[in-house]
Formats: structure tokens, sequence, C-alpha cells
């Protein structure tokens, strides 16, 4: 970057809350998604390991986040976006965006996406395509 | 970034260091003394692999214990020689099936292991004097140990028989793996409990297997993982002592357990760098004057986050060099992960390739032959130099923080992980780590996974629940219930070793959730410290 230059901040003025639904312990990818959507501009929340889908739900609702990001590398996405989302609706917060990220075979993308995921993102994706999703996915 | 780009070849190995376009006798301290010899800079033993080869245990595990052992007695069937038992997220975080938490991850990642009769049914027709099984598994490691031992007295087998390894290094699930359960410092001492007891009762167990593995793949460099590893070596060492333990025997039962990926030579130097350290720091600081005690034992994955879901077929060449690099670097014990594994649990036919690659490498190859076949080097023993500075160098940092248990409890380490974790994948993106299929040599169709797809049997869970209110309803429930009582009362002993209180619950069917349920009364839980 230039000396001097502002660095780009596409998701300035978003509140995301970055999740670990269930027992998955493994959270390098949460970690980083939240570092990079913290540098691309965003106020990040990041609710540590082994939640409920209950407590994420009554997270978002009470930091009246814009997005929340779920990452689950356990095979357990279905049964957790299912939860997670259902909590939401519950709560009557059905429109807050959710974002699945993880180990996710390409062939439960749409099976996800029909659960109520914005958008699915895997680790071999770039940061800045994920941030750009985001940015467009909150627009 | 598309295939036609020229990739230049970086003269910066990903720990850091510089290397020389050509290496000369300059770079070089003098020749280390022979393997078997101290500090084993070569390799512990001083006939290498003719000897013994190395362990090949596939790790493995599924749904039900039926399940499981169907896949252990074909890989048994195959020429392994050792299991390795995957556990499911509920036994590792010492919950029972019927947990509201547990129940969308029963079977998931492995087999679910809530009590003895589970693990009778696990090791069906497999004898347990003979095979040595290793068990991933940390914040729950001194009951699932307990039930092993408590299955062998069921089966009659004398217990000094049993061989294998329990993960149980509580210090880096804070930081990478996620599976703790009570705060750092109870851990801590069920941890060493379990060390000191399987020093008297099963002497050819490992009762620990410290783990740089899973802080490698949350992002750390090979010197970083191996550094921090080391930490976490000495902070056991420290509590062993605190709780009575001789170091000249308990470490002689402390083994080790690394990634490897795919910058060979650095792998190699990794290594040869850590065995160094290990003996120098036993010796020098603890006064450790027993050969066997000064030596690292270490056991290797290779695979984990080098592998792509990108073009999978080539993750079997990579696997292949990583195996190269385990075997050069003197491994004592590998697993080679399955091309499929970054995004599915393996099938029986990748599992094979996997195993397979190993018997290649062992048998064809001819790497086995002569010990330490890249020392000499001039290449590999500066190398080998640069990584033990490298590696102090960060073992010192952790020092100057206060010790691995402080780094743990502050969340010290994990964010610093967690901020490595972000600059790699920032070096990957900008391709300044290149990852063929990823971010170069792309093809615009490499999206579609392989043909075949494990299915995890979706009753598998349901019959799992089945089994576990089987088990309760068929129990002694006053035996079960003074076990329980029994081992309550001991944890609020410092003195006490929780060890044969554990057994005895185990034999009396107590499940792990109700175990560890009674060890959380008194010590609490783990509060995460969440720092980005």
């Amino acid at each position: 970057m230039l000396a001097g230059a502002q660095p780009p901040a596409p998701l300035r003025g978003k509140k995301i809350l970055v999740a670990k639904p269930g027992l998955d312990g493994h959270d390098a990818g949460a970690k980083v998604i939240a570092l990079a959507l913290r540098d691309a501009g965003a106020e990040v929340i990041y609710t540590g390991l082994r939640k409920s889908p209950d407590y994420i739900a009554r997270v978002a609702v009470d930091e009246d986040v814009d997005a929340v990001g779920l990452s689950i590398l356990s095979g357990s996405h279905h049964e957790l976006l299912e939860q997670v989302a259902g909590r939401l609706r519950a709560l009557g917060a059905g429109e807050i965006a959710i974002f699945v990220g993880g180990t996710i075979p390409a062939q439960d993308r749409e099976a996800l996406r029909a659960l109520g995921a914005r958008e699915v993102f895997t680790s071999d994706m770039p940061l800045a395509a994920v941030i750009e999703a985001l940015a467009k996915g909150l627009a | 970034m598309g295939a036609k780009e020229p990739l230049r070849i970086s003269g910066t190995v990903p720990s850091g260091i510089e290397v020389p376009v050509v290496a000369t006798r300059e770079h070089c301290r003098d020749p280390e003394p022979p393997p078997g010899e101290y500090p084993f800079t070569r390799g512990i033993f001083a006939d290498g692999f003719r000897g013994r080869v190395w362990t090949m245990r596939q790790y493995s595990g599924f749904g039900t214990a039926e399940e499981s052992n169907q896949r252990y007695r074909f890989l048994l069937e195959q020429g392994q020689t050792g299991l390795s038992v995957a556990l499911d997220l509920p036994t590792q975080c010492g919950l029972d099936p019927v947990d509201e938490m547990a129940r969308p991850e029963i079977g998931k990642v492995g087999v679910s292991l809530s009590s003895l009769a589970e693990m009778e049914l696990l090791f069906e027709g497999i004898d347990l004097a003979r095979i040595s099984t290793s068990f991933t598994i940390n914040g729950s490691a001194a009951m699932i140990y307990a039930m092993y031992v408590a299955c062998a007295d069921k089966r009659g087998i004398a217990r000094e028989r049993l061989t294998g390894t329990i993960q149980n290094d509580i210090l880096k699930e804070y930081v990478a793996r996620g599976t703790w359960i009570f705060p750092v410092r109870p851990s801590m001492r069920l941890t060493a409990d379990s060390i000191l007891f399987a020093n008297d009762a099963t002497p050819r167990f490992n009762p620990i297997s410290i783990a740089g593995a899973h802080m490698r793949d949350a992002g750390c460099t090979a010197a970083e993982e191996m550094a921090y590893t080391l930490a976490n070596g000495l902070a056991y060492v420290e509590e062993l002592e605190r709780r009575g333990g001789d170091v000249n025997r308990f470490a002689r039962r402390l083994s080790f357990f690394f990634y490897v990926h795919m910058d060979l030579f650095e792998e190699v130097a990794k290594f040869r760098a850590g065995r160094r350290i290990w003996a120098r720091l036993l010796r020098e600081r603890y006064g450790v004057d027993d050969a066997k005690a000064q030596m690292f034992r270490f056991g290797v994955v290779c695979g984990g986050s080098s592998l792509t879901a990108a073009q999978p077929y080539n993750n079997i060449v990579r696997v292949a060099i990583e195996n190269l690099a385990a075997v050069m670097g003197g491994a004592q014990s590998i697993f080679t992960c399955a091309y499929d594994e970054a995004f599915q649990i393996p099938t029986e036919a990748s599992a094979e390739i996997a195993l397979r690659t190993q018997q290649i490498v062992a048998y064809e190859s001819g790497v086995a032959r002569s010990v330490d076949p890249l020392g000499g080097s001039w290449y590999v023993e500066s190398l080998t130099d640069r990584m033990e500075e490298k590696i102090l160098g960060l073992m010192g940092e952790v020092d100057a923080y206060g010790g691995a248990v402080k780094a743990v409890e502050d969340g010290w380490l994990q964010m610093r992980v967690a901020r490595r974790a972000l600059r790699r994948k920032r070096d990957i993106d900008a391709l300044e780590l290149p990852v063929v299929g990823v971010n170069c040599f792309r093809r615009p169709d490499q999206a579609a996974a392989p043909g075949e797809v494990f299915h995890l049997d979706p009753q598998a869970s349901a019959r799992v629940l089945e089994k576990y209110r089987e088990v309760l309803a068929r129990r002694d429930q006053a035996a079960a219930a003074r076990a329980l009582e029994r081992l309550e009362q001991a944890a609020q002993k410092d003195r006490e070793n929780l060890m044969p209180y554990l057994v005895d619950c185990c034999h009396a069917y107590a499940t792990v959730g109700e175990m560890v349920a009674r060890l959380k009364r008194h010590w609490g839980e783990f509060q995460e410290p969440v720092r980005l």
C-alpha cells in the first residue's frame, strides 16, 4: 500500500457477528475472517467457541448486527444453520443475513442456500472475494 | 492469476529464513554425533528404520462403535500396523450423546464412546495386547484412557501389555483445537495424573503426545509449531515435577506430534532441530541423564491444511512428498491423509491410497535404508542450525511472557496464532505462497468433487442414543453412583491421583459425561479469553 493511502473499507458501518456454533473447535478460519472483516472496516463481534444456536441468535438480536457468519468444520452445517436461522426467525430477526463458512462440500451449497445462507465460503477463497461478497450481500 | 504467469522460486523458507542459492561448508558447524547419540540431531536410533519401520497409522472412526470396528478390521487386513481412533465431538468435549449440544454432532467426526460398553464393541475381535492404539482425545483423555485400561482388565489382558498413545495434550487445545473442558490448571493436574499413572500401570503406553500439529494447521509456521510445542512440553515437565514425578522416568514416555507440510527440507530441519533442542533442554535445565528420557520421539500427519479441495488428486502427490520429509526427518509413526480429507471423511478407496503411499515410500523408494540420509548435506545442516535459532528465539518469547500456561490462560498465544493465520492467508492470496490449483494453475472446472463420496449413515445418531439408554438401564446403578461419588471426593484432594478412580468409574459403566460433570462441579469450565 502507498504511504498515506487510506485502506479500502468496503464494510464500514456494518456490524457483523462471527460465531462458532456447536462443538467444533477449529477457530482459525473464524478468527482470520473476523480480523479481515475488521480490517475491511466492519465492527466485528466474535463469540468464541461452542455456542448454542439460541445464544448466537440472541447475541445477534441484542447487538443489532447486520449479518451473522457461522463457521462450521464438523460436518454439522445443515443442522446448525437450520437451528440458527430458526432461532433468528423466532426472535423476529429473520432479516439478519446469514453467511456460512468452513469445510463445506460443494454439493451441499445449494441445500445451505435453501436453509437460509446468503453465501457459502470455503477456505480456498481469497479474503478479498469474501469481503466483496459480503459487501454486496449487505448493500 | 493465470497459469501462464511465470512463478519465481522464493529464496525464503516459510518460517522466514533466507537460504543461500548454494550452501557450502562455510554455512555449517562441526559434524553432528551419529544417530542414537546425544543430542540426537541425526536420529534417536542408531539403526534408523533398519531395526524397525515406522508405525503406519491411519486416523479413522465414525458413527457407531460397530461401524468403526469394521473399518479397523479392514485396515488391519490391509497391513496397517496400528489403529488410530477418531472420536466424535461430544465424546471429546465430555458430553453424553443426550446433551442438547451433542445431538447434531453425534458420530460426525469420529466414533461416539460414551461408556465402556461402547469400547468393548469398538475393539471386538481385535487383540489389545498385539495392536497399538492411538486415541486423539484431549479434554476427556483421562476418561478414555481409563476406559481402555478397564477394557483390557475385562478381557483379562495384563495392563503392562497395552501399547498405544492418548494425545492428552490439553495446552494446545486452548490454542488451536478447542476441545478443552476444564480451566487450565486443573486440566494440567489431570494430564499429570494420567502420565504418572501410566508410568506404573501401562509402561509401554504413551500417555501424552505433545502436539504442534493443530497449531500448525491453524496457521503457524514450522518454526512456531516446534517452538510452541516444546514450550508446552516444558510446562508438562514442570507440572509433573510439581506432582512428584521423577523426570528421568516420566520423560521416557513423553512423545510429540506434528504436521508435515510441503517445504521438504524445512520440515526435515525442523525435526532435526527439535530433537537437538529437547535433548539439550532436558539435560541442561532438568538434569536428565537417562538417554531414553532425552530422546525426542514423534509421530506426524502428512496433509492437513496443506491439502486443497481444488483439484483433489493433487493431494496424493503432496502427501507423498510430505511422507518423504517425515521419513528423512526420522518420524516414529506416520499418518498420511487421504486426498479427499480436505472436504470429507475419507472413503475406503481414498484411505487405501493413503496407506499404499506409505508402503511405497517404505519399501520401494529406498529412503528408509540409511539413517538421516540428508545428514551432512551443507544445505540441510545449515538450515537445521537456522531453524534451531528461530525456534529458541520463539521459545524465549513464551518464556518472557511467563510460560505456556500463562500464555494460554490469558489468550496471548491464541492471539498470536490467529494473527499468523491471517498473515498466511494474505500471503496465499497475494501468491507469496504458491498453492497449485488454489492461487495458481487453476482451471475452470476444478471445483467438481471426485466421483465417490462417503456418506455417513443418517440413522447412526439414533442408534448411538438407543445404545446409550440401554447401557444406562442395564448397569448396576448403585455401583456407578458409588464410583462417581468417590471420584468427586478425590478431586477435592490435590495430592490424590485421579486415574484409579476414573478406572473404577469405567468398570461401573459410568459415562464420560457423568465423570466430566462431577469434576466440573469442583473445577468449573474454561472461560475462553476472546482476544483478536
